[in-house]
Formats: structure tokens, sequence, C-alpha cells
């Protein structure tokens, strides 16, 4: 199970750092968005992995998971989609001053 | 209490001045309230004169050592004394001195706020309270220097005060932190008890190093003595305050406040020595060559500072005591000085030496009080300057001094005591005496009485001090002297006539000196002119600094070309390699000790689901619209992978915030381009394809790390205490809002700010979306589909009631504000998506602004009622309640709390996505032809049922 998350991790940071490597708002905006839930995953992560053991309060269940780390990403996804919608305003407003979505702001001749 | 109460009350009062449009309670307001905290200073005094040290303590972040801890010694008192004296005689000239256009209310909470902070300096008892109250007297004196914001040259000059001041206190805080981790404590108390430890530390000379760098920032000392000339474009009164009593001599302050504690070592004495004795010479020549008044005393007072840095630097008994006594003296002087020079400025229009002559008919009394002043500046004998000037001459011939300093020392002194006379004659002289000027701007005459009061007043206290010192100023200067002596505190007795001896010898040669260069001046001029011409420093300056300007501009501009891909692309690069190295270097194996857990054929679906997603995304990526869809499948799984690992709250709260960010990335497509053009080269495309497979490998191998090494929590607590204290069985959401409400509470302000921030960029931004999609077919016409129109409208009461529930449960079972919030805002843009805002907007008419405030204010509102209840900040409490028909049931304060946070979620959500709605004009304002349709009818049927009413 570890392998699998970790390569689940692994790939969507691979997949974001690719994204926000490219010269369009727009990829880069997806990235962040993809990397953003890479890192939310990965905070959580650092509670372990553990099945069937939520941290509720029960008399039928002796062990819990680390509500710790549960409880930092819950207001992370939170503020990750106020960081993604300030994002976007940035890359509107941008395309509305310099009328195009290029990262630069300059619009790039395409490679002949 | 009240000794906490006398810096308070400057600081916490200072608004007051602002609430009247009236000058005269303006300055009314501000005097009584400086005037209150004089008051409850002098209740000191009999402490302070017996030898007493009151002190009040009250914790306020035990953890950092950080206490609210205020002492009263007698250095502490002397110098509260000059901050409150002469801060309420400016407060008295300042009345007649800002003119009717300049906001008066303004100036005077700007110089409360700077009094305030400098009693809390002088006042301090907690080294990293001092720091807090250092740092404010940079902000309020970048306020009060400009003043003036509509000129240049106080913005320039109030920035670099601040600049220098504020770095010079960035390293003074790590010297405190330092000085606190070796004497192991922050208490003054402590510390200056701890000499020996703290000099035998190998730490100590960066100590020392540090804190003298604040110091000497602080108190315009060479090679820092430039900012303080620029600080002139204050308004007169605020200079006066700033050379005098206040900011520049809070470096002095803290020097002398350090000497029981890192004095008496080498390191000590030829840094602080020669730092002041640099600067006591170089002032004193520059001040020679000064034409503005302002300049001349500007330079003056960093000499003069660096005289006292000196006295400080040899560090014998009698040496502090001379330093704490020119202190007085310089503060009276100085502060008299500088509002003279403001009321020549003001009653002639110009401050130049060489435009003004003869005005000793017309101004007579501004006249003797300048005469008075500068006898003071020269050190005349009778007037307050000489007493401590000799004091000081006569340390730089005694024992504290040896080697090749018994010789640079005096011949240094001596020299500066020359310039010191020669300026000073040339403002008297220059100003006063002479053929009255013709061709001033304005016909000068002697200013009103209110005007003169306050430097006559301080130019008595010169003369009184001058002839009678042990009378008027023995016992505080006693008290100031033996706080920073303790038992090594010499017998003094401060009287006018020693008998004959060197000292007195020197200050005769100093003032016989002064005298003949004065005379001379004309060929000193001209030397001085003779040397910028080959020695131009200026020019040597501005070289300087544009060469490194230049070449600053050059690594900019490989560095920060512009370019995000540029800077990301060194970002990532960065933190591959810093991430890279401890791998690269650890020799534990990467994998811990934990048994891996069984992988079962759900969780590998969804797994490959994910990755499947993820690339998908990353190949798709030009088709933008397919893009989405992809990534939304990520953020899917990792909503399931949440549940599966035990995590429903977290599950929750990623789909509902799943559902906004696509809402969200939907409507910026539609003002965006639909598709991304190709233009990455080959060679592009292959060294991001190779940093991101680094970057994935790298992130892998961390989890990996970290998922098979045991670890210690302290969610035990939490565990533990989440039933009995929070009253919740839920932890993750008792931690939100109950242990961690403080977080929580600084992260809804963030959330509150970013919706604000949203809203503020796109006001008044209007851009069209096309009219076709890319391949230029048109949009269908329907844009508001009836059976989403007429599902959605019967589903919103539904899902508000769901999301009460949820929000209600929140305590114990998953669920909460957070989840409740995100829930509302989706079904509520829902109504927007189906109905068009033209529709929704009236209907769902409420500010979402006030929304967002009400969430805040509630949410603080709960952490301050535990507070007015005697609780620490957001202490909660539960009660059990039993209801009819509903059965018992449990109220949290907490439960308020996260009704604070459910607001700010729904208020800030709904802010961003109505304005990001709104931005196609177009959209706005087309109605859906449903919409529409069902208006008319609604407008008819009111019209019908009315006029039937106006029938029957």
């Amino acid at each position: 199970m570890e392998w699998l998350v970790s390569a689940c991790f692994g790939i969507m940071i691979a997949c974001g750092v690719y994204l926000v490597l490219r010269a369009r708002t727009f990829p880069v905006i997806l990235g962040l968005t993809l990397m953003g839930y890479a890192v939310n995953l990965f905070l959580f992560l650092t509670g372990r992995l553990h099945t069937n053991l939520p941290a509720i309060i029960s008399e039928n269940q002796a062990r819990y998971t680390d509500p710790l780390p549960q409880g930092l990403v819950l207001t992370a996804i939170v503020i990750g989609f106020a960081m993604i919608a300030f994002v976007v305003v940035l890359s509107l407003k941008a395309l509305g001053e310099l009328d195009t979505d290029h990262v630069d702001g300059k619009q790039e001749a395409p490679p002949s | 209490m009240t000794l906490a109460l006398i810096p308070l009350l400057p600081l916490l009062g200072a608004f007051i001045p602002c609430l009247f449009q009236n000058r005269h309670l303006n300055a009314a307001s501000a005097g009584l309230i400086a005037g209150f905290s004089l008051t409850l200073l002098l209740l000191q005094a009999s402490f302070v004169f017996t030898g007493d040290l009151p002190v009040y303590t009250r914790n306020w972040i035990p953890a950092i050592g950080l206490t609210f801890s205020f002492r009263v010694s007698g250095f502490g008192f002397l110098f509260a004394l000059l901050v409150l004296g002469i801060g309420m005689l400016i407060i008295f000239y300042a009345r007649y001195y800002i003119a009717k256009e300049d906001p008066m209310g303004r100036f005077y909470t700007y110089l409360l706020l700077f009094m305030g902070s400098m009693l809390g300096i002088v006042l301090s008892e907690n080294l990293i309270l001092l720091m807090v109250f250092w740092e404010l007297t940079s902000i309020s004196s970048f306020l009060l220097i400009g003043f003036w914001r509509h000129r240049a040259d106080a913005r320039q000059g109030a920035f670099m005060a601040l600049v220098v001041t504020g770095g010079g206190g960035f390293a003074m805080l790590a010297g405190f932190l330092l000085l606190g981790h070796i004497a192991g404590s922050f208490e003054l108390t402590d510390i200056l008890a701890a000499k020996q430890i703290v000099q035998a530390h190998p730490l100590y000379p960066l100590t020392l190093i540090l804190i003298l760098a604040g110091a000497f920032t602080k108190s315009a000392q060479f090679p820092f003595q430039f900012w303080l000339p620029h600080a002139m474009a204050a308004p007169t009164p605020v200079s006066a305050f700033l050379h005098s009593a206040t900011m520049v001599k809070a470096g002095v302050f803290l020097l002398a406040l350090m000497v029981p504690v890192l004095g008496g070592t080498a390191w000590w004495f030829y840094t602080v020595s020669l730092t002041g004795l640099v600067t006591l010479m170089f002032a004193a020549y520059m001040a020679l060559f000064k034409d503005d008044l302002k300049a001349l005393l500007a330079y003056s007072t960093v000499s003069h500072l660096g005289l006292i840095t000196l006295l400080l630097g040899i560090g014998t008994p009698m040496a502090v005591v001379a330093a704490v006594f020119h202190i007085f003296n310089h503060a009276a002087f100085k502060a008299g000085l500088f509002m003279l020079a403001g009321i020549i400025d003001h009653e002639t229009g110009t401050r130049d030496i060489r435009i003004l002559s003869g005005l000793k008919k017309s101004m007579p009394v501004t006249a003797v009080m300048t005469l008075i002043g500068c006898g003071g500046m020269a050190g005349v004998p009778l007037f307050n300057g000489f007493l401590s000037k000799e004091m000081f001459l006569a340390e730089t011939l005694g024992p504290g001094l040896t080697g090749v300093m018994a010789w640079i020392v005096p011949l240094g002194a001596v020299l500066s005591a020359v310039f010191a006379v020669a300026y000073s004659i040339r403002m008297l002289v220059g100003v006063f005496w002479g053929h009255p000027a013709q061709d001033l701007p304005r016909s000068p005459h002697d200013p009103p009485a209110g005007m003169i009061l306050s430097p006559g007043f301080l130019m008595a206290v010169c003369v009184l001090v001058g002839i009678f010192p042990s009378f008027f100023a023995g016992p505080l200067v006693h008290a100031g002297a033996e706080a920073i002596l303790g038992p090594d505190m010499p017998h003094v007795h401060l009287a006018v006539w020693h008998g004959f001896n060197m000292a007195l010898l020197l200050s005769m040669i100093a003032l016989a000196g002064g005298v003949l260069f004065f005379g001379q001046r004309q060929h000193l001029f001209d030397a001085h002119e003779w040397c910028l011409r080959y020695l131009d420093g200026k020019a040597l300056f501005e070289s300087l600094v544009s060469g490194l300007i230049q070449a600053g501009a050059r690594i900019i501009r490989f560095l920060e070309n512009g370019s995000l891909q540029r800077y990301l692309f060194w970002l990532i690069s960065a933190t591959l390699v810093l991430g890279g190295l401890p791998f690269a270097v650890s020799r534990t194996p990467l994998l811990g000790p934990l048994p891996l857990t069984p992988l079962d054929p759900v969780t590998l679906v969804m797994g490959l689901i994910l990755i499947i997603g993820a690339m998908a995304t990353v190949k798709t990526h030009r088709n933008r619209i397919l893009a989405i869809i992809m990534l939304s499948t990520v953020g899917l799984v990792v909503a399931l992978a949440f549940t599966r690992f035990s995590a429903p709250d977290l599950a929750l709260t990623q789909i509902s915030v799943e559902v906004v960010t696509i809402i969200l990335l939907m409507m910026a497509l539609h003002l965006l381009p639909f598709t991304t053009p190709k233009e990455s080269s080959k060679t592009r495309k292959w060294r991001d394809g190779f940093l991101s497979v680094l970057a994935g490998g790298g992130a892998a191998a961390l989890a990996m790390a970290i998922l098979t090494r045991p670890y210690d929590t302290i969610s035990d607590f939490f565990l533990a205490e989440s039933v009995p204290g929070g009253g919740g069985t839920n932890v993750v959401n008792v931690i939100l809002v109950d242990f961690r409400g403080f977080d929580t509470m600084g992260e809804i302000t963030v959330l509150a700010i970013a919706g604000l921030i949203v809203y503020a960029l796109l006001h008044g931004y209007e851009r069209k979306a096309p009219a076709t999609d890319e391949m230029g077919r048109p949009w269908t016409k329907d844009r508001f589909p009836m059976i989403l129109v007429y599902i959605t409208r019967p589903l919103l009461p539904l899902a508000l009631l769901f999301s009460a529930y949820i929000f209600l449960r929140g305590h114990n079972d998953p669920g909460g504000g957070f989840i409740a919030g995100l829930i509302t805002a989706t079904v509520l843009t829902l109504q927007y998506i189906a109905s068009g805002i033209v529709w929704t907007r009236p209907r769902l008419h409420y500010d979402n602004h006030i929304i967002m405030a009400l969430g805040l204010i509630l949410a603080l509102g709960t952490g301050l009622t535990s507070w007015a209840l005697n609780y620490p900040f957001l202490t909660s409490t539960y009660e059990y309640v039993r209801l009819p028909l509903i059965g018992k049931f449990e109220i949290a304060s907490a439960m308020a709390f996260d009704l604070g946070v459910f607001l700010v979620v729904v208020g800030s959500v709904m802010l961003m996505l109505i304005k990001l709605g709104a931005i196609n004009s177009q959209d706005a304002r087309t109605v859906s032809l449903s919409a529409r349709a069902e208006e008319h009818m609604e407008n008819n049927f009111l019209n019908e049922t009315s006029s039937e009413k106006e029938i029957h």
C-alpha cells in the first residue's frame, strides 16, 4: 500500500511540476491545483496510513488515526482553493491588461 | 500597574488627538495625556531617589521568555523625565509651529506614539519587550519624519531613517536573543547580574557586535551617521524631539544600559570608544560647513552623541557619570536650539546662515536664548554644556586610557571641541550680528509668547544647571549613574569651579581655538572647498553606489528577466538540489522499520485511476476543457483516498472543494483561450520532463521514507481530551474549533482576505467572452436549460437543510463549519449556474462582505468572551441540554466559533465566484429565455392580483 500511495504522490508532483513550467497561464493553474492536491495528500500521509480507525471517539474502537495532520490539512484544502481563485483572477487580469495569456506577458513567436 | 501605564498611556491614547477638529483641542488632549503620564512617573520619584527599583511584571508569552514587565531605574527615570518633559514642551511649541493647512491631529497622534514607544524603551524590564518598543520608535519616527508626505525629501529622509535604524534593530534583535540565551533569561535584572557568564562565553564578541550595530545605527554613529541629517526634513518640533530626548538618544541609552554587562572588555573599549571618537570629530568638522541651521544642529547632534559614546567606551565610573550628565545637558540645549532654529525659520522664511544676518535688533529675545543655547553647545563656562564637557576632557586625560589611545583621544577631543566652539559662534554671530539682512522672505520679529515659552524654559534650565549644577541636576545625575554603576558609583560633586587643572586648560584652549578658527573661517572654507574638489566624498559615494547598482542590474537581468518559466526553473532546481542532498549524503536506508500494509485490489484500481488522471491532465493540457475533466478525477480519487485511510472529514472537505474548484476553473476558461498553443521547443520539453521526473521521484522517495518510519505524536493529548475537554467526539473538528482554534481563526482571516483581494482585483474589470468557440460555432441559445433550472430550485432548501445537519453534527461526527460552508456555497453557486446571475442575484440579495465580516466578528467574539470571563483566549465550554421531542443534545461555545467559520467560508467563496461570474458583462445582462418568460408571467400575475383587489 505504501508504495502505491507514494507513487501516486510522486506522479502528481511530477505532473504538477511539468505543468507549472508551461508557458501559458492555464496549464500553470492546472499544475498548481494538482500540486495542491499532492501536498495536501502528503501532509495527511505524515499521520501514516490507517484503515478504519477514524478519529471519532467511540467505545467500540481502541485505536485511532492521528487527527492532527487531518486538522491541518482540512484548513489547507480550503485555503488552497482560495489561492487557486487568486491565481485565476491574476491570470484573468493579466489577460485583460496585456492581451495575452503567456506567463511572461509577451507573445512569443511560435517556433518555426 | 501605574508603572506600565506610563508608556501605555501615550500609546493607547495616541488616537485621541485625531478625534478633534479644533487645533486647541488637538494640542490640549495630547498635552493632557503626556501630563498624566508625567504625573505617574513623578509618583515613582520617591522610590527612585532612595535607590529602590520598582518593577511591574505580568506574563505575556512565557514560553519564549517574553514578559510584560517594566522597571524604573534611576537612569530610566532620568530618561523618561526627559522624554515627557521635553515632549510636553514640544507639544506646546508645535501648537504654534504646525501650519493651519497641516493635519494637526495626525501630528499629535504620531508624536504620542513616538513618545510612548520611547518611554517603553527606557522603562522596559524585559529585553524582548524593549525590542518591541525599539521597533515602534523606528516606525513612529518614520511617520513623523515623513509627516509632510507631499515632499520628496521628507519621504526619502523617512525611508532612509527607517531602513538604517530598522536594519540595525534587526541585528540588535539577534544580539538580544544571543544575550538572553547566554544569560538564561530575558529579564534585565538577571542579565545585568550575569556579567561574568556573558563575557566568558565564546559568543560574546558576536553578541556585542550585533547589539552595538543596533545602538550605533539608532544614535547615528559613524559610518551610519548619514541618515540623521536627512531626517531634518521633518517638521522642526519633531527634529527637536528626535535629536534631544528620543530616537538617537535611544542608542546611547542602550549603550549605557549594557555597560554593566557588556562593558569593561577590550572588545567593548576599542569598538565603542573609537567609533565615538571618529563620530565626534567627523561630525564636528562637518557641522562647521553647514549653511542650513538645522543641518548644522544635526551634525552637532551626531558629534555630541559621539562624545557620549566615547565616554561610555572609556567606561570608567567617572566617564559614565559624565555621559549621563551630558545626555541630560545635551537634551536641554539641543531641543531648545532646534526650537529656536524653527522660530527663526518661521519668522524670516529661511534657515540659511548666508542669508540671515543682524537679527538681534528685530528678534532680541530669540537672540538672547540662542546665545544661551550656543553657550551650552560650545561649552562656555556658566552654561550647562561646559560642566559635562569639562568632565569629558578630564576623562580623556584620565587613567582609563593607555598607550596610543592616551594621545589620540585627548587630541581628538580638543580638536572637536575647537570645531564645536567655532560652529556655535558661527550660528550665533552669523544669524544675529552683522548688518541686518534686507532680502529676507518675511520681515523678522520675535515670535508670539506661546512659541518662545518652550525654548525659554529649556534655556532657563541650561543656565540654572550651569550655575547651580549640584542643586538642579545633582540628584538626577546621581540616581541615573548609580543605576548603571551600582556599587562602583564614585562620589561626585557637580560644581562650576574645580580649581585650576588640565581639563580647565583644555577647555580654555578649545574656546580660544574656536574663536580663532571662527576668525579665520574664510581660509578654512577655502581649504574645505579645495578638499571637496579633490576628495569629494559625495561623488565617491555616488560613483560607488552607481557602480553597485549597475553590477546589481546585470545580475538581476540574468536572474530576473521577467520570465516566470525561468524563475520556476531556478526555484525547482534549487529545491531539487536542497532536497536531494540529504538523500545523497545520508547513510541510513531509505525505508524505515515499519512493516508495509497489504495492498487490496480496490485501492490499487483507485490508485491507477489517479495516476492515469494525473498523466492525462498533462497529456491533454492543450485541450483545456478535457484537462479540467481529467484533473477533476484526480481530485475525486484524492477524496476517496482520504475516506480509505480514516479521514472522513477530509474526504467531505476535499469533495466539496473539488466541486467549487472545477466550477471556478470552468468560469475562468470561459474567458481564457480554450486551447494552449504548441510553443515549447523539444529541448525545453525534455528539460522540463527531466525536472518533473526528478521532482516526482524525490517526492515519492520522501513519502516512502516517512511512511515506513515510526514517530511520536502529540495527538494522544487531543484524543484523550477531546470528549472531557472539548465535549465532542469528532477529534478533527474539536482540534479545529477548540484546541487549535487560534490557528483556525488565522486561517479564516486569510480566507476572508483572499476573498477581498479577488473582489478588489476584479472591481470594474470587464471582459467579453468570445461569441463562438474556437471552431467558430456559436454557443447554444438555451443557456439555462429548463431541466436544470427546475431541479436546482427545489434542491436549494433541501441542500441548505443538509448543510445545517452537517454543521450541527460536526462536533461529534464528520462535518462542521468548513464542510457545511462549502456545501452551502456549492448549492448557492448551483442556483447561479442554473438560472444565471441576473435571475439569482436579486433573489439571493445579501452582501457577502457582511456575511464574511459577521463570521469573523463571531469567531473573534467567541474568543474574546472567554477572555473577558478570565479564561485564555478561545477557551470553550459546553453544556448538555434536554429538550422535549429532540432529547438530550449538547451546546458548545465552540459551535458559535464554528458558525463564524461557516459564515466566512460561505461569504468568501460566494464573493469570489459571483465576482468572477459577473466579469462577462454580456452574461450578466443576458437573461435566459426561460427566466425572462417566467419573470414576465410573475409580473402579469402580480398585476392581475393587484388589479383584482382594486376591483373588489
